[in-house]
């Protein structure tokens, strides 16, 4: 993306002349010249998928959106089969334009909301990690278990708390909230929506709400014109079963339109009431700022306190860009020269520091003083239950690579978990949807464990520096057992 | 303060990187895209306070005006809802210009003031707007003792 000459200057670029090496480091740095540059997307830690090489982003889960776009497609399409020409005969053109133009806003803002980033904040970096942590250390005390770690802040006279995201390594910002379906910290975080197949956050709610606000016109519209057709059949005292009779698809438009006009409607109204207020669904349901004082808008601090100023940000506020660079390239040099790395702490048990990259330095520096006992406890504290601390690959993970894929994959067994309890609570009303997603754990488990091996075997030279013992088959799959034990720990919370 | 100055090419040849700072974000105006004005002390020798303060005033000031609900924002936004915001994909946004404008102010602030002096800074866009990166590099004069003793000092600080 930033293609400006400090990337020659980057440290991890300069290669410093390494000593003496094994033959494996030239294979392995071959091989990794032979590669084609790999996008990020392709290395992201998150559950989402992509496609169309990184430009359409979806959450793992997209059950239920085909069932979205197919209801209103069929209803849509029945209605203009069978409903417009008759309502054209008899009334008027504008019926079917009409019907035409919320139909294409419809689709195109629900396509625009199930395939933009809703706004996913990347993984901190493990330097940036290793800086919280400390700070974290010099203010907490030591204990086994560290309690849940929170910073407060002021904002707009009002102290708001910013708690720690341990998958994602970071204090999140305000407003930002961690889904545990696509373990990915979205700001602005809305709802996960299963019709939608996606996060509802700061980049696509705008998305989202012309969505249900054009979806909710569409179906009180394409039931107002079917039941008008229908009467109009009735008339001259024919009744309502002689127009059923002539036109069935009318009838079928009519139930679908009927039972989700409700829901619909309430729930644009819902939106509509969030907009107004500056509210995400995450907070309303919540409470967090309508317990402390009566009216609600006192106890908000983003709310400008003005309806119209406030839907005007939420709606019409400048677009932030995506974060993640789905489409960017992995710098290749510096996978190459981490991979070098764990290599050379196969080959050597001490490290020799005159001989080495300058990341590899802080890497090495920060691991000699606390080898087994002090950065572990980052990982094993937080899920204890879930990670076998004897296990040296789990171990090892968050002390030794500049490489985030190994240091995400341990996280995510016990982050998601850890997630899992703290999400819980404002998805209680959605259950009823998530109750789709119980039976895709078990089919979707199978494709995210493989794309964890995948991720573990990107750098099998790791596996096999790290865990001499295990062989870099019992790598992988005792990592995805893990994993999978801690989902379906997650599937049977709801 | 460096008594040596460098340029890109001598970083080039001896790239130690000692330590790197970061600059984490103010809320204290809500979830605006604002940096921490305060100098952090790691970085004491190595410039003079004002020359960074005012390089954080600069990007924050140009956040502020990427991230402006006013006029051409609600023009922006109620043009992209009337096409269907089809208009995302032809035209670049505010923000996206600012942006760029932003990668271009850090280059030059890098060139002309940050590089003599051993420090990097990266652009906050690459850290997902969570922090600036400042990286610190060994002074050249110093780096005569072994780097480990750089290295040592900064957990000592821990």
């Amino acid at each position: 993306m930033k293609h400006c000459e400090y990337q020659q200057i980057d440290p991890q670029a300069l290669s410093t002349p390494t000593p003496t090496l094994p033959p494996q480091h030239a294979v392995v740095q071959e091989e990794k010249k032979g590669e084609t540059a790999r996008r990020k997307w392709e290395v992201f830690p998150g559950k989402n998928r992509f496609y169309c090489d990184g430009r359409i982003i979806v959450a793992q889960q997209s059950g239920v959106l085909p069932l979205t776009l197919g209801l209103i497609l069929v209803t849509t399409v029945l209605f203009f089969v069978f409903d417009c020409p008759f309502l054209l005969k008899h009334l008027t053109v504008f019926i079917p334009a009409i019907g035409g133009v919320l139909f294409v806003f419809v689709v195109i803002s629900l396509l625009q909301t199930s395939f933009t980033d809703p706004g996913i904040l990347p993984r901190a970096t493990p330097d940036e990690a290793a800086d919280i942590e400390k700070q974290i250390d010099n203010s907490g005390s030591s204990t086994y278990r560290p309690p849940p770690r929170t910073k407060e802040v002021m904002i707009n006279q009002q102290v708001v708390k910013l708690k720690y995201c341990f998958t994602c390594k970071m204090f999140r910002p305000p407003r930002t909230s961690h889904c545990s379906l696509c373990d990915n910290c979205v700001e602005r975080f809305d709802h996960h929506c299963p019709w939608v197949g996606n996060c509802v956050g700061k980049r696509n709610y705008r998305f989202f709400y012309t969505f249900i606000v054009s979806l909710s016109f569409l179906t009180v519209f394409i039931f107002g014109c079917v039941a008008t057709h229908l009467a109009l059949r009735a008339q001259g005292g024919r009744g309502l079963m002689f127009a059923l009779q002539e036109s069935p698809a009318s009838a079928v438009e009519l139930v679908i339109c009927f039972f989700s006009v409700w829901s619909i409607l309430g729930l644009s109204g819902f939106h509509t009431y969030l907009v107004a207020s500056n509210l995400t669904t995450n907070e309303d349901i919540k409470g967090s700022w309508s317990g402390k004082s009566g009216t609600e808008d006192t106890g908000n601090p983003y709310s400008y306190n003005n309806i119209i100023t406030n839907c005007c940000s939420v709606l019409c506020g400048p677009m932030p860009p995506s974060l993640i660079d789905r489409r960017g390239f992995m710098p290749v040099e510096e996978s190459s020269q981490t991979v070098a790395t764990e290599i050379e702490l196969a080959a050597k048990n001490e490290i020799n520091v005159c001989t080495q990259g300058t990341k590899d330095l802080l890497e090495s520096a920060s691991r000699s003083p606390c080898p087994q006992t002090g950065k572990p406890q980052t990982v094993s504290t937080s899920c204890p239950d879930s990670i076998d601390p004897a296990d040296p690959a789990v171990t090892f993970n968050p002390d030794v690579t500049s490489d985030p894929d190994p240091v995400a994959v341990p996280s995510l067994k016990c982050g998601g978990r850890h997630h899992s309890h703290t999400t819980s609570p404002p998805d209680e009303p959605r259950q009823l949807h998530h109750h789709h997603h119980n039976r895709h754990h078990k089919t979707r488990s199978a494709r995210s464990s493989s794309k964890r091996a995948a991720l573990h075997i990107s750098n099998p030279a790791y596996n096999v520096s790290l865990s001499p013992p295990t062989s870099p088959g019992l790598g992988p799959s005792h990592g995805t057992g893990a994993e999978e034990h801690v989902r379906d720990n997650f599937a049977t919370l709801h | 303060m460096a008594t040596e100055f460098h340029n890109l090419q001598e970083l080039r040849q001896s790239p130690s990187l000692a330590t790197k700072v970061f600059i984490q974000r103010d809320y204290s105006e809500g979830t605006v895209c604002r940096f921490q004005i305060k100098f952090p002390s790691e970085l004491g020798s190595r410039i003079e306070r004002t020359l960074f303060e005012d390089t954080v005033k600069t990007l924050n000031t140009y956040y502020a005006e990427a991230e402006k609900v006013g006029g051409q924002s609600y023009m922006e936004g109620c043009l992209a809802c009337a096409t269907a915001y089809f208009i995302f994909f032809c035209m670049e946004t505010r923000y996206e210009k600012v942006l760029k404008k932003i990668s271009g102010y850090i280059q030059e602030q890098n060139e002309k003031i940050y590089a003599p002096r051993g420090l990097l800074l990266t652009d906050p866009v690459e850290r997902g707007m969570r922090v600036i990166e400042v990286s610190v590099f060994e002074d050249r004069g110093s780096s005569g003792s072994s780097p480990s003793s750089n290295v040592s000092s900064g957990i000592s600080q821990r």
